[in-house]
């Protein structure tokens, strides 16, 4: 997984709440075996609309999403990540996160960056107005900046940690294997097996 | 201060936790499918990692299965690779499979509880979000993304940020006719899509207590539409006698042992929840949704909406949005909606007495001859079951399809799946745009108003239906 410390990119305004998962990629999307390739499918229902913020040239290459409360609620699809990753985008910026989705993007190094949603206001209005404005995500710092504009975002510091070290989930677990023997030869002799 | 019973099945799988980290904690049993596995697998693969406790995991195909024909080869060729990549894989790491066509195949939710896998006290994880089904047990269970299926396939461990709790107290007795997905979809409608967010919610209350299994694990299924991590019921008597016997159940000195441990699996007097919702069973009637998503729901005896009404912005854009998808107008009687087609199955609803329950429905009924319906066993078992009861019988008798097991019309993966502009009254547990096909629309209904709306041709209840003796041979009066 690579690090991720700070980046820049053409902010998208996103104005719509309770994006689930079903619409950032729907389930037909879901039968591949590969990993990567799933840009295609990202919010696929909504790019057949031409009006549609991805479909204007402006924001078409952005990689910075802002968008309404309880982003990536629904399905535990991790594809959802994926989609956005391929497309190209590396943060997303809302005021409420569904947990599956949050868990998610930090496993596939997506900075999912919780904001007021009065600020998630002001940059919708900023990139209306100004389409194609890069925004500014630092993770150290915890800030967004976008022109003038500069404001904080919340993300748990353990979260944050990983994403700057660029932590792969299994291998930090692996350092506890004793543990994890030790923890199973306690188990109740009762609990079921699939065998 | 007292434990929740969540915490203390938490604290129970405690590997390690130190400040700051999330804790780890420990796996009972991973169940494992086509969709959300093969990258896992892959994963595994590249980094030269085995699978450690196939013992504790599980796999079977059943949200690409289709649901006729399931002796031939799958003929969509994306589907037919990702079953065949499960079986690949299952073979490569010594998982056990239940494929097609073999007898314990089934959406991956029935068949935990119905082999008796599924048990108090437990942590279960699948890569599937409506995996807080098993919560009904007082298991804490929920879905995963593709990455921690990998982590536990790996480790059978889960690094896991704490919750909060909150307790959905349901006093009071349900009236006749109302069920246990009334009971969740008025939940969802009272704390709204992502209500629960962050939260392990634990069901309490008589008209918990009153529900069978089956009824349980309807609500707690439905738990990740309230954007909840994991819902939970504390066992019981009724939660020892549904387990008890069962192929994977304890026996003898063990099970009394089980049941010893199950038994101190409740929430302590003292324990205090982050919040409590408390819902009148008495006051419940059918609910049925509106919109496009689960938490836009209403009384079956209500009309749609009107936008206009709604204050906050957003859930005024929401609904307006809605309406235009659903294809409705505000005002409009929610029992004049007209539908095409009525699925009957899902982990929600595809459950032995799911089925009873709309048999007794249709028994010596037809359905309204301009729909379909779609009658879909959530597991084989499920099949052989209902078949032994004849309830195929009366459900074929009554112009409905009887089909095979798997996922089916829940979600659009296989071949079951509505038409752009079609509209459904559906057991499942979303309404979202496109769920059940590109440009379906949706109404989550309980098994009882999916019967009754195949006969009416419109959303209905039981009540609403014509005695069965008062029917003539062209049909219920409308």
């Amino acid at each position: 997984m690579d690090a991720f410390h700070t980046h820049t990119g053409v902010g998208i305004p996103l104005r719509r709440s309770n994006v689930d998962t079903d619409q950032i990629i729907p389930a037909v999307y879901l039968k591949r075996i590969t990993r990567t390739g799933f840009e295609d499918g990202l919010f696929a229902a909504w790019r057949s609309d031409p009006t549609f913020v991805l479909n204007q040239p402006a924001f078409s290459s952005g990689s910075v999403l802002v968008a309404g409360p309880d982003f990536g609620t629904g399905s535990s699809r991790e594809h959802a990540v994926w989609a956005l990753l391929d497309y190209g985008i590396r943060v997303v910026i809302s005021s409420r996160f569904a947990d599956i989705f949050r868990g998610n993007s930090s496993k596939g190094g997506l900075l999912a960056a919780e904001v007021t949603q009065d600020d998630v206001e002001l940059l919708w209005k900023l990139l209306e107005n100004e389409p194609g404005a890069s925004v500014t995500v630092d993770l150290e710092q915890q800030t967004i900046a976008a022109r003038s504009l500069v404001i904080g975002f919340k993300i748990d510091p353990y979260t944050r940690w990983r994403l700057l070290e660029g932590w792969d989930d299994i291998s930090l677990t692996l350092r506890h294997a004793d543990e994890i023997s030790e923890f199973e030869i306690g188990r109740p002799a009762f609990a079921p097996t699939t065998r | 201060m007292g434990q929740t019973l969540a915490e203390k099945v938490w604290a129970a799988h405690v590997v390690h936790a130190a400040q700051g980290e999330p804790d780890l904690l420990y796996i009972d049993l991973h169940l494992v499918h086509e969709v959300t596995s093969p990258q896992a697998f892959d994963g595994l693969r590249q980094t030269g990692r085995p699978v450690r406790r196939p013992d504790l995991t599980l796999a079977t195909e059943d949200h690409n299965v289709p649901t006729l024909g399931i002796d031939l080869l799958i003929a969509d060729p994306v589907s037919r690779t990702q079953v065949d990549t499960l079986r690949a894989n299952c073979a490569e790491f010594g998982v056990r499979l239940f494929p097609m066509g073999n007898a314990e195949q089934g959406i991956v939710h029935v068949v935990g509880p119905q082999l008796g896998l599924t048990q108090p006290g437990m942590t279960i994880v699948c890569g599937d979000s409506h995996t807080s089904t098993h919560g009904a047990f007082g298991a804490l269970a929920f879905g995963i993304g593709t990455s921690e299926v990998e982590h536990v396939l790996a480790t059978q461990t889960l690094p896991l940020k704490p919750f909060r709790t909150m307790a959905i107290t349901v006093e009071g007795a349900l009236a006749p006719g109302v069920t246990a997905k009334d009971i969740i979809l008025a939940v969802i409608a009272k704390i709204g899509t992502g209500g629960g967010q962050g939260y392990v919610l634990e069901y309490r209350g008589e008209a918990i207590r009153a529900l069978s299994m089956e009824g349980r694990m309807t609500i707690c299924n439905m738990s990740i539409e309230a954007g909840a991590r994991a819902g939970m019921i504390a066992p019981d008597e009724t939660t020892f006698g549904y387990i008890a016997g069962r192929d994977h159940a304890p026996s003898g000195a063990l099970w009394d042992e089980a049941v010893a441990y199950w038994s101190s699996l409740v929430t302590d007097d003292d324990a205090v929840f982050d919040a409590e919702v408390v819902i009148d069973a008495a006051a419940l009637t059918p609910f049925v949704t509106w919109g496009t998503n689960p938490g836009q729901g209403l009384p079956l005896s209500a009309s749609v909406p009107d936008p206009e009404a709604i204050g906050d912005d957003n859930e005024r854009i929401n609904a307006e949005r809605a309406l235009e998808y659903m294809g409705l107008e505000a005002g409009t009687l929610l029992r004049d909606i007209r539908v095409d087609t009525v699925f009957l199955g899902s982990c929600t609803n595809g459950r032995i007495e799911d089925l009873r329950a709309a048999a007794d429905i249709l028994r010596g009924r037809h359905i309204d001859p301009n729909l379909r319906m779609l009658v879909v066993p959530g597991s084989m078992r499920v099949k052989v079951q209902a078949e032994a009861e004849g309830l195929d019988t009366i459900f074929t008798d009554a112009g409905a399809e009887w089909r095979s097991a798997g996922c089916s019309m829940c979600l659009g993966m296989n071949p079951d799946q509505l038409s752009p502009g079609e509209r459904s009254a559906s057991t499942s547990n979303r309404n979202f745009e496109g769920r059940q096909g590109k440009g379906g629309r949706t109404h989550l209904v309980s098994p009882l108003v999916a019967a009754a709306t195949a006969v009416r041709g419109t959303l209905s209840s039981p009540a609403d239906l014509e005695p069965v003796g008062a029917l003539t041979s062209a049909g219920p009066a409308r």
